[in-house]
Protein backbone atom coordinates (compact mmCIF):
# COMPACT_ATOMS: atom_id res chain seq x y z
CA UNK A 1 0.00 0.00 0.00
CA UNK A 2 1.33 3.40 -0.91
CA UNK A 3 1.16 6.47 1.25
CA UNK A 4 -2.21 7.78 2.17
CA UNK A 5 -3.02 11.43 2.16
CA UNK A 6 -5.17 10.94 5.23
CA UNK A 7 -3.94 9.34 8.41
CA UNK A 8 -5.36 5.81 8.56
CA UNK A 9 -8.09 5.31 11.16
CA UNK A 10 -6.53 2.04 12.24
CA UNK A 11 -2.90 1.05 11.83
CA UNK A 12 -1.85 -2.43 12.84
CA UNK A 13 1.85 -3.29 12.80
CA UNK A 14 3.47 -6.64 13.52
CA UNK A 15 0.90 -7.66 16.10
CA UNK A 16 1.49 -11.06 17.66
CA UNK A 17 -0.49 -12.94 20.29
CA UNK A 18 0.20 -16.38 21.67
CA UNK A 19 -1.33 -18.50 24.37
CA UNK A 20 1.52 -20.67 25.54
CA UNK A 21 2.34 -22.77 22.47
CA UNK A 22 -0.67 -21.64 20.51
CA UNK A 23 0.32 -18.80 18.18
CA UNK A 24 -2.95 -17.12 17.34
CA UNK A 25 -1.50 -14.05 15.63
CA UNK A 26 1.96 -14.26 14.07
CA UNK A 27 2.64 -10.72 12.93
CA UNK A 28 -0.38 -8.94 11.50
CA UNK A 29 -0.03 -5.70 9.53
CA UNK A 30 -2.69 -3.61 7.85
CA UNK A 31 -4.13 -0.12 7.65
CA UNK A 32 -7.75 0.89 7.50
CA UNK A 33 -8.49 4.17 5.75
CA UNK A 34 -10.78 6.56 7.58
CA UNK A 35 -14.39 6.27 6.49
CA UNK A 36 -13.99 2.94 4.75
CA UNK A 37 -15.35 -0.54 5.37
CA UNK A 38 -12.57 -3.04 5.90
CA UNK A 39 -13.37 -6.72 6.02
CA UNK A 40 -11.21 -9.22 7.79
CA UNK A 41 -11.99 -12.51 6.18
CA UNK A 42 -11.01 -15.80 7.67
CA UNK A 43 -12.23 -19.21 8.71
CA UNK A 44 -12.99 -20.14 12.30
CA UNK A 45 -9.88 -20.02 14.42
CA UNK A 46 -7.99 -17.74 12.04
CA UNK A 47 -7.54 -15.18 14.81
CA UNK A 48 -10.14 -12.61 13.76
CA UNK A 49 -11.78 -12.26 17.15
CA UNK A 50 -8.43 -12.12 18.93
CA UNK A 51 -7.40 -9.25 16.69
CA UNK A 52 -10.64 -7.37 17.25
CA UNK A 53 -10.31 -7.85 21.00
CA UNK A 54 -6.79 -6.41 20.86
CA UNK A 55 -7.95 -3.42 18.82
CA UNK A 56 -10.83 -2.77 21.22
CA UNK A 57 -8.52 -2.89 24.27
CA UNK A 58 -10.02 -6.08 25.72
CA UNK A 59 -6.82 -8.01 25.20
CA UNK A 60 -3.16 -7.07 25.13
CA UNK A 61 -0.93 -8.10 22.24
CA UNK A 62 2.40 -9.78 22.99
CA UNK A 63 4.34 -7.62 20.54
CA UNK A 64 3.61 -5.08 17.82
CA UNK A 65 1.66 -1.84 17.84
CA UNK A 66 -1.87 -0.92 17.03
CA UNK A 67 -2.99 2.68 16.61
CA UNK A 68 -6.71 3.33 16.65
CA UNK A 69 -7.95 6.84 15.88
CA UNK A 70 -4.46 8.12 16.60
CA UNK A 71 -4.16 6.42 20.00
CA UNK A 72 -2.00 3.45 20.91
CA UNK A 73 -4.15 0.63 22.24
CA UNK A 74 -1.66 -0.38 24.91
CA UNK A 75 -0.50 3.02 26.13
CA UNK A 76 -3.75 5.00 25.74
CA UNK A 77 -6.58 2.48 26.07
CA UNK A 78 -8.88 5.06 27.64
CA UNK A 79 -8.67 7.33 24.59
CA UNK A 80 -9.17 4.36 22.28
CA UNK A 81 -12.32 3.39 24.17
CA UNK A 82 -13.70 6.88 23.66
CA UNK A 83 -13.20 6.56 19.92
CA UNK A 84 -14.52 3.09 19.26
CA UNK A 85 -17.41 0.82 19.72
CA UNK A 86 -17.43 -2.95 19.66
CA UNK A 87 -20.18 -5.24 18.56
CA UNK A 88 -18.97 -8.62 19.65
CA UNK A 89 -19.76 -12.01 18.25
CA UNK A 90 -22.56 -12.58 20.72
CA UNK A 91 -25.18 -9.90 21.06
CA UNK A 92 -24.17 -7.81 24.07
CA UNK A 93 -27.60 -6.68 25.13
CA UNK A 94 -29.10 -6.82 28.61
CA UNK A 95 -31.96 -9.24 28.22
CA UNK A 96 -33.73 -8.18 31.38
CA UNK A 97 -33.95 -4.58 30.25
CA UNK A 98 -36.16 -3.34 27.44
CA UNK A 99 -34.67 -2.20 24.17
CA UNK A 100 -35.14 1.41 25.16
CA UNK A 101 -33.56 0.88 28.58
CA UNK A 102 -30.56 -0.78 26.95
CA UNK A 103 -30.02 2.25 24.75
CA UNK A 104 -30.56 4.71 27.61
CA UNK A 105 -28.01 2.75 29.66
CA UNK A 106 -25.35 3.09 26.98
CA UNK A 107 -26.16 6.77 26.41
CA UNK A 108 -25.78 7.43 30.13
CA UNK A 109 -22.51 5.53 30.27
CA UNK A 110 -21.26 7.65 27.39
CA UNK A 111 -22.33 10.71 29.39
CA UNK A 112 -24.51 12.10 26.63
CA UNK A 113 -27.15 14.73 27.19
CA UNK A 114 -30.74 13.59 26.84
CA UNK A 115 -30.37 9.79 26.82
CA UNK A 116 -34.11 9.24 26.34
CA UNK A 117 -34.20 11.19 23.08
CA UNK A 118 -31.12 9.38 21.81
CA UNK A 119 -32.75 6.04 22.63
CA UNK A 120 -35.93 6.95 20.76
CA UNK A 121 -33.93 8.11 17.78
CA UNK A 122 -31.95 4.86 17.68
CA UNK A 123 -35.08 2.74 18.05
CA UNK A 124 -36.56 4.53 15.06
CA UNK A 125 -33.37 4.19 13.02
CA UNK A 126 -33.28 0.45 13.57
CA UNK A 127 -37.03 -0.14 13.22
CA UNK A 128 -37.40 -1.15 16.83
CA UNK A 129 -39.79 1.57 17.98
CA UNK A 130 -42.70 -0.84 18.43
CA UNK A 131 -40.54 -3.26 20.40
CA UNK A 132 -38.82 -0.52 22.41
CA UNK A 133 -40.72 -1.21 25.60
CA UNK A 134 -40.39 -4.97 25.45
CA UNK A 135 -37.63 -6.83 27.22
CA UNK A 136 -34.75 -7.71 24.93
CA UNK A 137 -35.18 -11.37 25.94
CA UNK A 138 -38.35 -11.46 23.84
CA UNK A 139 -36.58 -10.22 20.69
CA UNK A 140 -35.82 -12.40 17.69
CA UNK A 141 -32.19 -12.95 16.74
CA UNK A 142 -32.31 -10.26 14.09
CA UNK A 143 -33.93 -7.70 16.39
CA UNK A 144 -31.39 -8.46 19.10
CA UNK A 145 -28.58 -7.96 16.62
CA UNK A 146 -30.08 -4.66 15.48
CA UNK A 147 -30.41 -3.50 19.08
CA UNK A 148 -26.82 -4.59 19.67
CA UNK A 149 -25.59 -2.54 16.74
CA UNK A 150 -27.79 0.40 17.74
CA UNK A 151 -26.22 0.31 21.22
CA UNK A 152 -22.79 0.38 19.61
CA UNK A 153 -23.67 3.47 17.63
CA UNK A 154 -24.95 5.55 20.51
CA UNK A 155 -22.72 8.60 20.69
CA UNK A 156 -21.55 8.16 17.08
CA UNK A 157 -18.10 6.68 17.69
CA UNK A 158 -15.84 7.35 14.68
CA UNK A 159 -14.67 3.74 14.53
CA UNK A 160 -16.86 0.65 14.83
CA UNK A 161 -15.73 -2.96 15.15
CA UNK A 162 -18.21 -5.57 14.09
CA UNK A 163 -17.14 -9.10 14.95
CA UNK A 164 -19.07 -11.51 12.74
CA UNK A 165 -22.16 -9.30 12.78
CA UNK A 166 -24.36 -11.69 10.83
CA UNK A 167 -23.31 -15.08 12.13
CA UNK A 168 -26.40 -17.01 13.10
CA UNK A 169 -28.85 -14.61 11.47
CA UNK A 170 -31.46 -15.57 8.92
CA UNK A 171 -31.05 -14.12 5.42
CA UNK A 172 -33.45 -11.24 5.96
CA UNK A 173 -31.87 -10.16 9.22
CA UNK A 174 -28.54 -10.39 7.47
CA UNK A 175 -29.64 -7.98 4.78
CA UNK A 176 -30.96 -5.59 7.44
CA UNK A 177 -27.59 -5.60 9.15
CA UNK A 178 -25.87 -5.02 5.83
CA UNK A 179 -28.06 -2.02 5.17
CA UNK A 180 -27.25 -0.60 8.59
CA UNK A 181 -23.52 -1.07 7.95
CA UNK A 182 -23.71 0.64 4.55
CA UNK A 183 -25.61 3.55 6.04
CA UNK A 184 -22.97 3.93 8.73
CA UNK A 185 -20.16 4.03 6.23
CA UNK A 186 -22.07 6.58 4.20
CA UNK A 187 -22.15 8.79 7.28
CA UNK A 188 -18.39 8.64 7.54
CA UNK A 189 -17.84 5.96 10.19
CA UNK A 190 -14.83 3.71 9.76
CA UNK A 191 -15.88 0.08 10.01
CA UNK A 192 -13.75 -2.96 10.58
CA UNK A 193 -15.80 -6.09 10.28
CA UNK A 194 -14.81 -9.70 10.52
CA UNK A 195 -16.65 -12.37 8.69
CA UNK A 196 -16.34 -15.91 7.54
CA UNK A 197 -18.85 -15.32 4.75
CA UNK A 198 -17.21 -14.50 1.47
CA UNK A 199 -20.31 -12.86 0.06
CA UNK A 200 -20.54 -10.58 3.07
CA UNK A 201 -17.06 -9.23 2.45
CA UNK A 202 -17.87 -8.96 -1.24
CA UNK A 203 -21.09 -7.06 -0.56
CA UNK A 204 -19.83 -4.59 1.97
CA UNK A 205 -16.13 -4.04 2.01
CA UNK A 206 -14.00 -1.41 0.32
CA UNK A 207 -10.98 -3.50 1.15
CA UNK A 208 -10.67 -7.11 2.13
CA UNK A 209 -7.84 -8.72 4.04
CA UNK A 210 -7.62 -12.46 4.36
CA UNK A 211 -6.40 -13.61 7.73
CA UNK A 212 -5.14 -17.16 7.67
CA UNK A 213 -3.32 -18.98 10.44
CA UNK A 214 -2.46 -15.75 12.20
CA UNK A 215 -1.17 -13.64 9.32
CA UNK A 216 -2.66 -11.53 6.56
CA UNK A 217 -2.06 -13.48 3.40
CA UNK A 218 -3.77 -11.02 1.06
CA UNK A 219 -5.04 -7.47 1.35
CA UNK A 220 -6.71 -5.50 -1.41
CA UNK A 221 -9.91 -4.35 -3.03
CA UNK A 222 -12.28 -6.96 -4.34
CA UNK A 223 -11.10 -6.22 -7.89
CA UNK A 224 -7.48 -6.62 -6.87
CA UNK A 225 -8.16 -9.89 -5.15
CA UNK A 226 -10.02 -11.19 -8.18
CA UNK A 227 -7.03 -10.39 -10.37
CA UNK A 228 -4.90 -12.76 -8.35
CA UNK A 229 -6.50 -15.62 -10.16
CA UNK A 230 -5.97 -16.36 -13.86
CA UNK A 231 -7.98 -14.08 -16.11
CA UNK A 232 -11.66 -14.63 -16.18
CA UNK A 233 -12.80 -17.24 -18.60
CA UNK A 234 -16.06 -16.97 -20.37
CA UNK A 235 -18.50 -19.74 -19.77
CA UNK A 236 -22.15 -19.97 -20.57
CA UNK A 237 -24.12 -21.17 -17.61
CA UNK A 238 -27.84 -21.38 -17.32
CA UNK A 239 -28.68 -18.80 -14.63
CA UNK A 240 -30.66 -20.49 -11.95
CA UNK A 241 -31.97 -18.71 -8.89
CA UNK A 242 -30.09 -19.62 -5.76
CA UNK A 243 -32.09 -21.02 -2.89
CA UNK A 244 -31.46 -17.72 -1.12
CA UNK A 245 -33.08 -15.79 -4.01
CA UNK A 246 -36.07 -18.10 -3.84
CA UNK A 247 -36.37 -17.93 -0.09
CA UNK A 248 -36.14 -14.16 0.03
CA UNK A 249 -38.62 -13.68 -2.77
CA UNK A 250 -41.09 -16.04 -1.13
CA UNK A 251 -40.94 -14.55 2.33
CA UNK A 252 -40.37 -10.90 1.46
CA UNK A 253 -43.92 -10.24 0.43
CA UNK A 254 -46.10 -13.27 0.64
CA UNK A 255 -49.23 -11.14 0.36
CA UNK A 256 -48.19 -9.49 -2.88
CA UNK A 257 -49.16 -12.30 -5.20
CA UNK A 258 -48.90 -10.10 -8.27
CA UNK A 259 -45.22 -9.83 -7.63
CA UNK A 260 -44.72 -13.33 -8.97
CA UNK A 261 -42.10 -12.05 -11.38
CA UNK A 262 -39.73 -11.81 -8.46
CA UNK A 263 -39.72 -15.57 -8.36
CA UNK A 264 -38.22 -16.74 -11.60
CA UNK A 265 -40.40 -19.40 -13.12
CA UNK A 266 -39.06 -22.44 -11.43
CA UNK A 267 -37.00 -24.99 -13.26
CA UNK A 268 -36.90 -26.56 -9.88
CA UNK A 269 -40.09 -28.46 -9.45
CA UNK A 270 -41.88 -28.20 -6.19
CA UNK B 1 -11.97 9.26 33.50
CA UNK B 2 -11.97 9.00 37.28
CA UNK B 3 -14.44 11.87 37.33
CA UNK B 4 -17.03 9.44 36.10
CA UNK B 5 -16.42 6.68 38.65
CA UNK B 6 -19.34 7.80 40.74
CA UNK B 7 -21.83 8.50 37.97
CA UNK B 8 -20.97 5.33 36.06
CA UNK B 9 -21.16 3.20 39.18
CA UNK B 10 -24.56 4.73 39.90
CA UNK B 11 -25.76 4.04 36.37
CA UNK B 12 -24.59 0.44 36.47
CA UNK B 13 -25.99 -0.12 39.96
CA UNK B 14 -29.32 1.18 38.69
CA UNK B 15 -29.13 -1.42 35.96
CA UNK B 16 -28.56 -4.39 38.26
CA UNK B 17 -31.09 -3.15 40.81
CA UNK B 18 -33.58 -3.16 37.96
CA UNK B 19 -32.69 -6.82 37.40
CA UNK B 20 -33.65 -7.52 41.00
CA UNK B 21 -36.87 -5.54 40.76
CA UNK B 22 -37.80 -7.57 37.68
CA UNK B 23 -37.10 -10.84 39.45
CA UNK B 24 -37.97 -10.17 43.10
CA UNK B 25 -38.04 -13.96 43.56
CA UNK B 26 -34.30 -13.77 44.20
CA UNK B 27 -34.99 -11.74 47.35
CA UNK B 28 -37.88 -13.95 48.38
CA UNK B 29 -35.97 -17.21 47.87
CA UNK B 30 -33.11 -15.70 49.83
CA UNK B 31 -35.48 -15.07 52.72
CA UNK B 32 -37.43 -18.35 52.51
CA UNK B 33 -34.70 -20.70 53.78
CA UNK B 34 -33.84 -18.62 56.86
CA UNK B 35 -37.54 -18.23 57.64
CA UNK B 36 -38.06 -22.00 57.34
CA UNK B 37 -35.07 -22.59 59.63
CA UNK B 38 -36.49 -20.09 62.07
CA UNK B 39 -39.86 -21.90 62.12
CA UNK B 40 -38.10 -25.24 62.51
CA UNK B 41 -35.88 -24.14 65.35
CA UNK B 42 -38.45 -22.12 67.24
CA UNK B 43 -41.45 -24.42 66.97
CA UNK B 44 -39.83 -27.86 66.62
CA UNK B 45 -36.33 -28.02 68.05
CA UNK B 46 -36.15 -24.93 70.20
CA UNK B 47 -38.20 -26.37 73.07
CA UNK B 48 -35.53 -28.98 73.70
CA UNK B 49 -32.57 -26.62 73.46
CA UNK B 50 -31.20 -25.21 76.67
CA UNK B 51 -29.44 -21.96 75.87
CA UNK B 52 -28.60 -21.27 79.48
CA UNK B 53 -30.17 -17.82 79.31
CA UNK B 54 -33.65 -16.61 80.10
CA UNK B 55 -34.03 -15.02 76.65
CA UNK B 56 -36.73 -16.48 74.43
CA UNK B 57 -35.26 -18.89 71.88
CA UNK B 58 -36.14 -16.69 68.90
CA UNK B 59 -34.25 -13.82 70.49
CA UNK B 60 -31.34 -16.20 70.96
CA UNK B 61 -31.19 -17.47 67.39
CA UNK B 62 -32.17 -14.47 65.26
CA UNK B 63 -28.56 -13.18 64.89
CA UNK B 64 -27.48 -16.52 63.40
CA UNK B 65 -30.51 -16.57 61.12
CA UNK B 66 -29.60 -13.12 59.82
CA UNK B 67 -26.08 -14.31 58.98
CA UNK B 68 -27.52 -17.33 57.17
CA UNK B 69 -29.73 -14.94 55.21
CA UNK B 70 -26.69 -12.99 54.06
CA UNK B 71 -24.71 -16.14 53.26
CA UNK B 72 -27.49 -17.42 51.03
CA UNK B 73 -28.16 -13.99 49.52
CA UNK B 74 -24.65 -13.53 48.20
CA UNK B 75 -25.01 -16.70 46.13
CA UNK B 76 -27.16 -14.56 43.85
CA UNK B 77 -24.44 -11.95 43.66
CA UNK B 78 -22.03 -14.54 42.30
CA UNK B 79 -24.77 -15.82 40.00
CA UNK B 80 -25.54 -12.37 38.56
CA UNK B 81 -21.87 -11.54 38.11
CA UNK B 82 -21.24 -14.87 36.42
CA UNK B 83 -24.10 -14.27 33.97
CA UNK B 84 -22.75 -10.82 33.15
CA UNK B 85 -19.29 -12.21 32.51
CA UNK B 86 -20.71 -14.95 30.28
CA UNK B 87 -22.86 -12.65 28.19
CA UNK B 88 -21.29 -10.07 25.97
CA UNK B 89 -22.46 -7.19 28.11
CA UNK B 90 -19.32 -6.96 30.26
CA UNK B 91 -17.17 -6.89 27.15
CA UNK B 92 -19.27 -4.04 25.88
CA UNK B 93 -18.72 -2.16 29.14
CA UNK B 94 -15.01 -2.89 29.02
CA UNK B 95 -14.66 -1.57 25.49
CA UNK B 96 -16.35 1.65 26.59
CA UNK B 97 -14.72 4.51 28.48
CA UNK B 98 -16.08 3.32 31.84
CA UNK B 99 -13.78 3.26 34.87
CA UNK B 100 -12.84 -0.39 35.35
CA UNK B 101 -13.93 -0.77 39.00
CA UNK B 102 -17.42 0.58 38.31
CA UNK B 103 -18.77 -2.64 36.87
CA UNK B 104 -17.72 -4.63 39.95
CA UNK B 105 -18.84 -2.02 42.46
CA UNK B 106 -22.26 -1.93 40.83
CA UNK B 107 -22.65 -5.62 41.64
CA UNK B 108 -21.36 -5.12 45.16
CA UNK B 109 -23.77 -2.27 45.91
CA UNK B 110 -26.64 -4.22 44.39
CA UNK B 111 -25.75 -7.16 46.60
CA UNK B 112 -25.83 -4.90 49.62
CA UNK B 113 -29.29 -3.53 48.77
CA UNK B 114 -30.71 -6.97 47.98
CA UNK B 115 -29.35 -8.51 51.17
CA UNK B 116 -30.63 -5.67 53.33
CA UNK B 117 -34.06 -6.16 51.77
CA UNK B 118 -33.96 -9.88 52.63
CA UNK B 119 -32.83 -9.07 56.17
CA UNK B 120 -35.73 -6.68 56.63
CA UNK B 121 -38.15 -9.40 55.51
CA UNK B 122 -36.63 -12.02 57.82
CA UNK B 123 -36.58 -9.61 60.76
CA UNK B 124 -40.22 -8.77 60.07
CA UNK B 125 -41.17 -12.45 60.21
CA UNK B 126 -39.16 -12.82 63.41
CA UNK B 127 -41.12 -9.96 64.96
CA UNK B 128 -44.36 -11.73 64.05
CA UNK B 129 -43.00 -14.92 65.65
CA UNK B 130 -42.31 -13.08 68.89
CA UNK B 131 -38.85 -11.62 68.55
CA UNK B 132 -38.59 -8.66 70.93
CA UNK B 133 -35.77 -6.29 71.67
CA UNK B 134 -35.40 -3.14 73.69
CA UNK B 135 -32.42 -2.13 71.59
CA UNK B 136 -31.81 1.61 71.37
CA UNK B 137 -31.33 3.45 68.08
CA UNK B 138 -27.58 3.32 68.66
CA UNK B 139 -27.78 -0.45 69.18
CA UNK B 140 -29.81 -0.85 65.99
CA UNK B 141 -27.27 1.24 64.10
CA UNK B 142 -24.48 -0.93 65.46
CA UNK B 143 -26.38 -4.06 64.39
CA UNK B 144 -26.93 -2.58 60.92
CA UNK B 145 -23.27 -1.57 60.68
CA UNK B 146 -22.02 -5.05 61.52
CA UNK B 147 -24.49 -6.70 59.13
CA UNK B 148 -23.42 -4.32 56.35
CA UNK B 149 -19.76 -5.04 57.01
CA UNK B 150 -20.43 -8.78 57.03
CA UNK B 151 -22.45 -8.49 53.81
CA UNK B 152 -19.63 -6.57 52.11
CA UNK B 153 -17.05 -9.13 53.20
CA UNK B 154 -19.13 -12.06 51.95
CA UNK B 155 -20.07 -10.15 48.80
CA UNK B 156 -16.44 -9.77 47.81
CA UNK B 157 -16.00 -13.50 48.38
CA UNK B 158 -18.98 -13.95 46.07
CA UNK B 159 -17.27 -11.71 43.52
CA UNK B 160 -14.27 -14.07 43.55
CA UNK B 161 -16.63 -16.98 42.92
CA UNK B 162 -18.56 -15.16 40.22
CA UNK B 163 -15.39 -14.15 38.40
CA UNK B 164 -13.60 -17.47 38.57
CA UNK B 165 -16.44 -19.99 38.28
CA UNK B 166 -16.53 -22.14 35.17
CA UNK B 167 -20.19 -23.09 35.42
CA UNK B 168 -23.30 -21.47 36.75
CA UNK B 169 -23.59 -24.12 39.46
CA UNK B 170 -20.04 -23.48 40.56
CA UNK B 171 -20.81 -19.79 40.84
CA UNK B 172 -23.38 -20.35 43.56
CA UNK B 173 -22.17 -23.59 45.19
CA UNK B 174 -19.39 -21.77 47.07
CA UNK B 175 -22.00 -20.29 49.39
CA UNK B 176 -23.10 -23.65 50.89
CA UNK B 177 -20.21 -23.87 53.36
CA UNK B 178 -20.85 -20.25 54.32
CA UNK B 179 -24.51 -21.04 54.98
CA UNK B 180 -23.39 -23.93 57.18
CA UNK B 181 -20.88 -21.96 59.20
CA UNK B 182 -23.48 -20.53 61.64
CA UNK B 183 -24.55 -24.08 62.58
CA UNK B 184 -21.08 -24.75 63.97
CA UNK B 185 -21.11 -21.60 66.07
CA UNK B 186 -22.93 -20.16 69.03
CA UNK B 187 -25.85 -19.26 66.76
CA UNK B 188 -28.24 -22.08 67.75
CA UNK B 189 -26.74 -23.75 70.79
CA UNK B 190 -24.10 -22.64 73.30
CA UNK B 191 -20.64 -23.76 72.20
CA UNK B 192 -19.83 -25.37 75.58
CA UNK B 193 -22.35 -28.12 74.79
CA UNK B 194 -20.16 -29.27 71.86
CA UNK B 195 -17.32 -31.84 72.04
CA UNK B 196 -13.82 -30.36 72.47
CA UNK B 197 -12.47 -29.88 68.93
CA UNK B 198 -15.84 -28.77 67.56
CA UNK B 199 -16.26 -26.30 70.42
CA UNK B 200 -12.76 -24.98 69.74
CA UNK B 201 -13.61 -24.45 66.07
CA UNK B 202 -16.95 -22.88 66.95
CA UNK B 203 -15.41 -20.46 69.38
CA UNK B 204 -12.67 -19.37 67.02
CA UNK B 205 -14.56 -18.89 63.78
CA UNK B 206 -15.92 -15.49 62.75
CA UNK B 207 -19.62 -16.28 63.08
CA UNK B 208 -19.54 -16.84 66.83
CA UNK B 209 -18.11 -13.44 67.67
CA UNK B 210 -20.52 -11.73 65.29
CA UNK B 211 -23.50 -13.66 66.65
CA UNK B 212 -22.49 -12.91 70.25
CA UNK B 213 -22.12 -9.22 69.44
CA UNK B 214 -25.49 -8.97 67.72
CA UNK B 215 -27.15 -10.89 70.53
CA UNK B 216 -25.66 -8.59 73.14
CA UNK B 217 -26.72 -5.53 71.16
CA UNK B 218 -30.30 -6.79 70.85
CA UNK B 219 -30.38 -7.70 74.56
CA UNK B 220 -28.81 -4.36 75.59
CA UNK B 221 -25.97 -6.13 77.31
CA UNK B 222 -22.30 -5.18 77.20
CA UNK B 223 -20.69 -6.46 73.99
CA UNK B 224 -17.31 -7.01 75.63
CA UNK B 225 -14.41 -8.14 73.46
CA UNK B 226 -16.69 -9.91 71.00
CA UNK B 227 -17.43 -6.76 69.03
CA UNK B 228 -13.71 -6.15 68.40
CA UNK B 229 -13.12 -9.74 67.38
CA UNK B 230 -16.18 -9.52 65.14
CA UNK B 231 -15.01 -6.29 63.54
CA UNK B 232 -11.50 -7.61 63.01
CA UNK B 233 -12.83 -10.78 61.40
CA UNK B 234 -15.09 -8.77 59.08
CA UNK B 235 -12.33 -6.32 58.19
CA UNK B 236 -9.79 -9.06 57.50
CA UNK B 237 -12.23 -11.04 55.38
CA UNK B 238 -13.26 -7.89 53.53
CA UNK B 239 -9.73 -6.73 52.76
CA UNK B 240 -8.51 -10.18 51.76
CA UNK B 241 -11.53 -10.92 49.56
CA UNK B 242 -11.42 -7.45 48.01
CA UNK B 243 -7.73 -7.79 47.18
CA UNK B 244 -8.20 -11.24 45.69
CA UNK B 245 -11.29 -10.24 43.72
CA UNK B 246 -9.74 -7.13 42.19
CA UNK B 247 -6.57 -9.06 41.33
CA UNK B 248 -8.63 -11.73 39.55
CA UNK B 249 -10.69 -9.06 37.82
CA UNK B 250 -7.62 -7.20 36.59
CA UNK B 251 -6.14 -10.42 35.28
CA UNK B 252 -9.38 -11.33 33.62
CA UNK B 253 -9.96 -8.08 31.75
CA UNK B 254 -6.49 -7.24 30.49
Amino acid sequence: MTTNTREPAIRVQAITKSYKDLHVLRGVDFDVAAGSIFALLGSNGAGKTTLVRILSTLLKANTGTAIVHGFDVSSAPGDVRKSISLTGQFAAVDEVLTGRENLVLVAKLRHLANPAAIADDMLARFSLTDAGNRRAATYSGGMRRRLDIAMSLVGNPPIVFLDEPTTGLDPQARIEVWQAVRQLAKDGTTILLTTQYLDEAEQLADRIAILHKGTIIQNGTLAELKQLLPSAKVEYVEKQPTLEDVFLALVSDASDAADGAAVPAGEESR
Amino acid sequence: MTAYVLSDTTTLTGRSLRHILRSPDTIITTAVTPIALMLLFVYVLGGAINTGSDESYINYMLPGILLITIASGIAYTAYRLFLDMQGGIFERFQSMPIPRPSALWAHVLTSLVANLASIVIVTGVALIMGFRTGASVANWLAVAGILILFTLALTWIAVIAGLSAKTIDGASAFSYPLIFLPFISSAFVPTDSMPGPVAWFAENQPVTSIVNTLRALFAQQPVGNDIWIALIWCAVLLVAAYAAATAIYRKKIS
